[in-house]
């Protein structure tokens, strides 16, 4: 291999890999989204809330705290974009989807395993965020971030 | 995360439908613990892409659950029949490890 095709690869192999990710990374999020709004459609009628004071008429039967986590990473092509965007401040519009998505999944997986194990009603939820230190330890990659939804689910007798 | 032998836990201030009888004090438990390198190796392929990390997210789950039962046991020890106004608090403490952080208030309920 001549010097040439080493640069050559050197250049093109980071930009490969920096469309490789976009592209597969862009279809996940669309994907992950379509998902969540399906699983979302289908536990409307289920009660959520985020205050601990019930109303009067329900009479709960049992209880049993319940939780949903994910851990959830970003792309190499928006961390990239993430970083330069650190550079001169502002608005880092790749990383609100990331955490909106991992937070509603956290709260869907939640819900699901409420209403799996026959509860009706989720009490006092609470949200909270937690980002993972890496293992290099010299500030760069992500090891991820983790969200986790956790409320006491309710069985009632009467509402 | 069940009502582990016959211990209610709640994240709300009282077990709902039930009245507290007896306080015994703030009840904790906790794990640390570190990254395992295969999974490691794993996330740091799905880096590149995004999208969940699997093998964290059970990781996580499995050690806020030994938090949980090690704060249940002691409640237990103290006579409480539950636990109310459950937290869960994670914290990185050093590279690569994380401590996993359960606490709440032990009581009486009937």
């Amino acid at each position: 291999m001549g010097l040439e095709t080493i640069q050559l690869v050197n250049f093109l192999l980071p930009l490969g890999l920096l469309v490789f990710a976009y592209l597969l990374g862009a279809w996940i999020e669309r994907r992950h989204y379509r998902d969540i709004l399906a699983r979302e459609a289908g536990l409307r009628s289920f009660p959520v809330v985020t205050f601990e004071t019930l109303p009067d008429n329900w009479q709960v039967e049992s209880v049993e705290l319940v939780s949903g986590s994910v851990v959830i990473s970003l792309d190499y092509f928006k961390r990239v974009i993430a970083g330069l965007r650190a550079l001169v401040g502002g608005r880092v519009k790749t990383y609100e989807p990331l955490l909106d998505r991992a937070r509603r999944e956290a709260v869907l997986r939640m819900v699901e395993h409420a209403q799996a194990n026959g509860y009706d009603a989720i009490a006092n939820v609470r949200l909270e965020t937690s980002r993972l230190a890496n293992s290099r330890g010299d500030g760069n990659g992500t090891a991820g971030i983790e969200m986790l939804a956790f409320g006491t689910a309710l069985s009632l007798s009467r509402r | 995360m069940q009502n582990r032998g016959g211990i209610i836990l709640s994240n709300t201030e009282t077990v709902p439908g039930k009245r507290i009888v007896e306080f015994y004090g703030v009840v904790t438990g906790n794990t640390v613990r570190a990254k395992h390198l295969g999974r490691d190796i794993m996330a740091g392929l799905k880096n590149i892409v995004g999208g969940e990390l699997v093998g964290y997210t059970e990781l996580l789950q499995e050690s806020r659950n030994e938090a949980t039962d090690r704060m249940v046991e002691q409640a237990r020890s103290m006579g409480a029949n539950a636990v109310v106004n459950v937290r869960f608090a994670t914290s990185s403490i050093a590279q690569g490890a994380a401590e996993l952080f359960a606490y709440g208030t032990g009581v009486r309920v009937e």
